[in-house]
């Protein structure tokens, strides 16, 4: 196989290695078809498991029916209601779709970064999207009382979203525009101003919680633990709406970055637009991560794994590590939240805790399954 | 929470109604409508509310607390829908409850939204640190529970004990210099104005030896020796999370205090010194006899 060929995305040439179908690669990894439906298969198993699994007992017998109830009152229907329904169509089901939609950019977010920065370790939270949304919603929490009364008057409870959306694309614009020189992203640049930046967000929050009543130190802790909880039809409509267009966008990125793999004068050569794709990668990242993390908090470690995962079994071609990771991202959030619903009911444990706990382990016992391919 | 139907229309409204709001009206309409006093499920997310309900004796009416309902020992075994600023919206439907009661600290907002839309009666007493909550607090129960009667009657009882523990503090010839230590986790930190320590300072005819700051900090030990306090106020529990009072005096802040001197050190249970329930006249008592035992 040639190296060039392989990237830019040709058809491999059949007979050309030992036994390749369509579900196996010559090198013996999964097909993208094959690694795109497996992630399906997954997500659709989790939202299973997390629209049957809840504190509040819905038979999963009556739930087709409650959905289907729901969808027909859409188009108005008149429609039977009873607590079942008002639980799984209110509470349960926007928090099932706000954890695909979560996972779904994290795990994008991730890869994106991954390919950026060619480097493994990236996530997300690299270019200061992440710490930038945090310090926005410490500073809403602890000062926003004092110093923006009228924010909530005029926001609502969307003062912390819009707070935290704000700052974490304020901070990342701040990453991006250090790493530039003469006009070009230094990539390296970047990097080391994105851990400087993540550093002084971080003292932000250190000086917050100093300054903090009990109360709102409470609540900033909470939010950095992250959590779906919060998930109301409005925030399901705004985070998809984020993440189905950074989707979109990163999709039409996955050529230029198999390109950029092979390091940026290569790619000059085959005459991909390298600034371009820089720019256009960091910005998808910091909306699909920003909005997330606004409605959320802090929802770690997803973005990390799920690309190595989708390259440990399909090889890192970013036409399947950007949509493989979406998928794997949104199985992971939703079947965490699964369990962080149900493990303490009727309490629940924050979801950054269990998306690590779940994660962590998986994650380690894969490595040392593939450890000759790493 | 009624079964009931939705109308055509109210349906229509959905999609609308699902991207500028938190719910399904219609369901929400549907379900509120059949909402009766006396609550016949009812879940505290307050300690000292918690303690009003036992109090009432309307504890069979209790369905679930929160993880700061420690008192009475039985309220321990309810179920738990744990910590109050971080409520689970299915967690809490889950035990039907058909009221909440719950102090302004309850949230987040959104769960407390989604429970009012399932039809469940949300009562919220504002977190303000003086005698008037305490009896909100016995109001909001006696109308929750349905014992208008009985609660005037402990509302009468609870007004009898406070006054005559303010007329004691009143006699009182001494206002002694007292700071709060809280240390239930992590490092100490000492409690300035506006937290529920300094209001119960006051109450019990002391002085809190920091007026420098609001809410809770970490004090250095020159700072300490300036603020210079008669008597140092913990918590038992927050003298346990140090390794008892022996370790307690060996902190290097402590040693340039007046305090140490005497050793004088005036701990209560957490809940009963800072709940603001139906123990506060008890806890200012206790607080005001120890604290001018410890400078007579």
């Amino acid at each position: 196989m040639g190296g060039l060929t392989g990237v830019m995305g040709a058809k491999p040439v059949p007979g050309a290695s030992a036994t390749p179908s369509r579900w196996r690669t010559p090198a013996g990894r999964l097909s993208r078809g094959a690694t795109l439906l497996l992630g399906l298969a997954l997500v659709l198993l989790a939202m299973v498991w997390g629209a049957a699994s809840g504190a509040y007992a819905i038979a999963p017998a009556q739930l087709p029916g409650i959905a289907w109830d729901g969808i027909r009152s859409l188009w108005g229907g008149d429609v039977q209601t009873g607590p079942e329904h008002l639980v799984f169509l209110n509470i349960r089901l926007p928090r099932l779709l706000m954890g695909v939609a979560a996972g779904a950019g994290l795990g994008l977010a991730g890869a994106l970064m991954q390919g950026l920065f060619r480097n493994p370790l990236a996530d997300p939270g690299l270019i200061g999207v992440s710490s930038g949304a945090a310090l926005a919603a410490g500073i809403t929490i602890v000062l926003g009382g004092m110093y923006l009364p009228w924010l909530p008057r005029h926001l609502g409870s969307w003062a912390l979203v819009a707070m935290a959306f704000g700052g974490g694309l304020a901070v990342t614009a701040v990453v991006y525009v250090l790493g530039q020189v003469q006009g070009t992203t230094r990539i390296g640049l970047m990097l080391l101003a994105g851990i400087a930046i993540n550093a002084l967000a971080g003292a932000g929050l250190g000086f917050l919680s100093f300054v903090s009543t009990d109360e709102q130190l409470r609540n900033l802790q909470m939010w950095l633990l992250g959590s779906l909880g919060a998930s109301r039809w409005s925030a399901v409509a705004l985070v998809w709406a984020a993440v189905a267009v950074s989707a979109a966008a990163a999709l039409a990125l996955a050529r230029p970055l198999n390109a950029i793999a092979l390091g940026e004068a290569q790619a000059n050569l085959l005459g991909v637009a390298v600034e371009k794709t820089k720019r256009r990668a960091v910005m998808v990242a910091a909306l699909a991560v920003g909005a997330v993390t606004a409605t959320t908090g802090i929802i770690g470690f997803i973005g990390l794994v799920a690309p190595h995962w989708v390259r440990l079994i399909a090889g890192p071609d970013h036409r399947v590590v950007l949509p493989g990771s979406a998928l794997l991202g949104a199985a992971l959030v939703v079947s965490a939240d699964a369990v962080a619903r149900t493990i303490v009911k009727p309490a629940e444990l924050p979801l950054g805790v269990l998306t690590a706990f779940i994660g962590v382990p998986l994650f380690l016992a894969m490595l040392r399954q593939f450890r000759s391919k790493v | 929470m009624s079964t009931a139907r939705i109308s055509r229309r109210q349906g229509l409204q959905w999609l609308g109604a699902s991207v500028a709001g938190t719910a399904l009206p219609g369901l929400a309409q549907a379900a509120s409508a059949a909402a009766a006093p006396g609550a016949k499920r009812l879940v505290s997310l307050s300690g000292a509310l918690t303690e009003v309900v036992y109090l009432l004796n309307a504890q069979n009416l209790l369905v679930g607390t929160d993880t700061t309902s420690l008192f009475p020992e039985a309220a321990q075994k309810t179920a738990k829908v744990g910590y109050v600023r971080q409520l689970s919206a299915e967690g809490l439907l889950s035990l039907k409850p058909d009221a909440v009661i719950a102090t302004s600290e309850a949230g987040p907002p959104v769960v407390l939204d989604q429970i009012r839309q399932a039809g469940v009666r949300v009562s919220l007493v504002a977190a303000r640190h003086n005698w008037a909550e305490v009896q909100e607090k016995v109001k909001v129960v006696g109308r929750e529970t349905g014992r208008m009667a009985e609660a005037d009657q402990l509302l009468a009882q609870l007004e009898a004990q406070w006054s005559s523990v303010q007329a004691q503090v009143a006699k009182a010839q001494r206002k002694p210099r007292v700071l709060f230590v809280l240390s239930h986790s992590g490092s100490p930190q000492v409690a300035g104005k506006g937290t529920a320590a300094n209001a119960l300072i006051q109450y019990a005819g002391c002085v809190n030896a920091i007026d420098q700051f609001d809410g809770y900090k970490p004090l250095t030990a020159e700072a300490m020796a300036s603020a210079a306090p008669e008597v140092i106020i913990n918590t038992t529990q927050g003298i346990e999370a140090l390794g008892g009072e022996a370790a307690f005096w060996k902190r290097p802040e402590l040693a340039l205090t007046p305090a140490f001197a005497k050793k004088a050190l005036v701990t209560l249970e957490a809940s009963h010194l800072l709940g603001f329930g139906p123990r506060l006249p008890s806890a200012v008592q206790a607080l005001h006899m120890r604290a001018l035992q410890w400078v007579a």
